[in-house]
């Protein structure tokens, strides 16, 4: 080897050495933890007992161990509940982005970075103090229903708090700013002359965006909804302050084997199963936009 | 009136500045393209060739006056209603599509059987000598060879114009010259009026059938190449087509004389009050003793050697400048003003061209 190349290895290891470190400490080490324990039974009184046990598994997928626990569907009727509520999380913020990130993106310099500092002034606050808002703006005598019987609207409040619809409401809230990020980088860099090319070659508006701006803003969008999608697959604060005790997604339903119900086993094995759908829409996205040929440095 | 293929009326266009001021860019524009012409916008920047060229393609709103193409008012018409098709400064090809994508762009929009799309593209890319390129993606083809796309895409769909935005100004020199050659041959062949805007003299005088020369959002002069070289009818077009000497003064019986007491001689016995003389630099030569021509003599300050000719920077005695141009192949006499630093530049007094009015 050239002492050239062995430098610049050395250099590569120095600089990447802290990072990996951490991972492999903080990240690998948890993870393999988690395989491990997801496997194990569960100890009567919480911790785990070291004896072999697929039934965590089975629980969710419906070979139980009939002694001890029982196959139950409704733990794959909330996966299903959580990737659905995830996916119009997904569709509800890139309808208020996309749009948006268009706007934004004709502003000039100055107002362009207000409004940028505008769309990550949430992060400001804290995430619950934001969400319990929501619950005084929707809950039975909150701002929304006062306004309506207030007004005759309605006769009796309605129920808008501890439904799917608030839940919704309060993703959409938190995760505009992860959706609107890439979206805006992609239309940003989007060449006004190639719309004008088409426009000038005969295409109208409606086909000039299907043909020229949605494909080349694609990889935002395809972006902005994995880091969209993954956080709100398992998130548990939403669904815990707005969807109360009667909507539970996949987050609370981990959070409650760790805390409360004690079964880290179960959980870890929950874990598991989101982690394993999440790999595979990571792998999808990435084979996609693969064969489209897809260079991050340019976005086509 | 079947003679005009586009014609703008009284065309007008301002822009207000960031700065709140107001910029005209096209001033009460009368332009009459002929069928089957190449035209050129010449120009500097910002004198309004590319608002006139994005008013024809539709990108540019007039504030007033109406354009017609083929006696059919255009003025309202959104860009993809208007019979134009454009050929972009940096070719703007759609980078996710391949080069027969391209190409095919606007027949497919059309709504072109498949079939008929597919032949049309070999033809269009034979046309531009990009032969079975088709499969190929933007980015894997050279400068040259993606402006050849560009423009393939923008004849297909035979417009009965075609504009081209400064098409040439990101090629190197010897493509760029070739191409200016095969971008006439194929206004011949497509039998299409082109529209051609650069901010390059040279450019515009190999091409065009006819040159407008634009300043301050007004055609200071449209005519053709040669006219418009050798007859300029004001100083700014005499000064921005090739090289000039403009001499300002007044004219008397076949002579001009300037307040610095320069006489220069010409052949217009005719003319007579405030007007400006232009002698372009090819058009000196080196006086020989004995010579009978009329002659500047000038201090030399520079000799510069561009191949084909030397340039001479010269001053005359009142300190003026003046460019003159000798042919390389006379080179003894250049290397004797070498030595001497001094030089007697002759001149035709029939090739002197008398501008009316001052020079600004």
């Amino acid at each position: 080897m050239s002492s050239i190349a062995f430098r610049r290895r050395a250099q590569l290891a120095i600089l990447l050495g802290p990072v990996s470190l951490f991972l492999a400490v903080f990240f690998l080490g948890p993870l393999a933890i988690m395989i491990v324990t997801s496997f194990l039974a569960p100890g009567l009184y919480g911790g785990v007992e070291w004896t072999w046990y697929p039934h965590n598994y089975g629980r969710i997928l419906g070979f139980a161990d009939p002694m001890f626990e029982d196959f139950d569907p409704v733990y794959i009727a909330i996966f299903l509940r959580s990737l659905k509520i995830a996916a119009l999380t997904v569709v509800a913020t890139l309808f208020v982005c996309y749009p948006a990130a268009f706007c934004i993106s004709r502003l000039s310099d100055r107002w362009k970075n207000f409004c940028l500092f505008l769309i990550t002034l949430p992060f400001f606050t804290s995430l619950i103090v934001r969400l319990f808002i929501w619950v005084l703006i929707l809950r039975q005598t909150g701002l929304v229903n006062e306004v309506l019987l207030g007004t005759g609207v309605i006769a009796r409040p309605l129920e808008l708090i501890y439904t799917d619809g608030a839940i919704i409401l309060g993703m959409v809230y938190v995760f505009i700013p992860f959706m609107f990020m890439p979206v805006y980088a992609s239309v940003e860099k989007l060449d006004w002359t190639l719309v004008r090319a088409s426009l000038d070659l005969g295409a109208g508006p409606i086909r000039t965006f299907l043909r020229i701006i949605l494909p080349l803003t694609a990889p935002g969008i395809a972006g902005g909804a994995v880091i969209v999608f993954i956080p709100a697959l398992g998130n548990f604060v939403v669904p815990a302050i707005l969807g109360g005790a009667k909507v539970m997604m996949l987050g609370n339903l981990i959070e409650q084997q760790f805390l409360a119900a004690r079964n880290w086993p179960f959980g870890s094995a929950l874990a598991m199963m989101v982690m394993t759908v999440m790999l595979v829409l990571l792998f999808i996205h990435v084979v996609v936009s693969g064969r489209r040929g897809f260079d991050p440095a340019t976005g086509h | 009136m079947r003679d005009s293929i586009v014609r703008l009326e009284k065309a007008a266009k301002a822009f207000a500045t960031p700065e709140g001021q107001t910029v005209t860019a096209l001033d009460a524009i009368d332009l009459d393209v002929k069928r089957n012409e190449f035209l050129t916008l010449l120009g500097p920047s910002g004198c309004g060739k590319t608002t006139l060229l994005q008013a024809i393609s539709g990108f540019v709103q007039l504030d007033a006056g109406r354009i017609l193409i083929d006696d059919e008012d255009i003025t309202d018409r959104p860009p993809y209603r208007r019979p134009v098709n454009t050929v972009f400064q940096n070719y703007a090809l759609f980078p996710h599509m391949t080069v027969g994508e391209n190409t095919g762009y606007a027949l497919e929009v059309a709504g072109v059987a498949r079939a008929e799309r597919t032949r049309r593209v070999a033809d269009a890319l034979r046309m531009v000598g990009l032969e079975g390129m088709e499969g190929r993606k933007p980015r894997q083809l050279s400068g040259g060879q993606q402006q050849r796309v560009a423009l393939a895409r923008a004849i297909i769909a035979r417009p009965k114009l075609l504009l081209l935005d400064e098409p040439l100004s990101a090629l190197d020199k010897n493509l760029r010259q070739s191409m200016q050659i095969e971008l006439k041959t194929l206004q011949h062949e497509l039998g299409i009026s082109f529209i051609f805007v650069t901010h390059d003299q040279e450019e515009a005088l190999t091409m065009s059938d006819r040159v407008a020369v634009l300043s301050g959002g007004r055609i200071q002069q449209l005519d053709t190449p040669r006219a418009i070289y050798d007859q300029p009818k004001n100083s700014f077009v005499a000064t921005f087509v090739g090289a000039s000497n403009l001499f300002e003064g007044e004219a008397t019986r076949g002579q001009l004389v300037t307040k610095d007491g320069i006489a220069i001689s010409h052949g217009r016995p005719d003319a007579t009050g405030a007007a400006t003389a232009l002698i372009r630099p090819e058009q000196f030569f080196l006086a020989q003793p004995g010579d009978t021509a009329p002659s500047l003599d000038v201090d030399l300050e520079q000799i510069v050697f561009v191949g084909s000719t030397f340039e001479l920077f010269g001053r005359t005695a009142t300190g003026r400048r003046v460019i003159a141009e000798i042919p390389a192949v006379r080179r003894s006499l250049v290397g004797e003003i070498e030595q001497s630093r001094r030089a007697r530049l002759a001149y035709d007094p029939a090739a002197v061209h008398l501008l009316p009015g001052e020079a600004a």
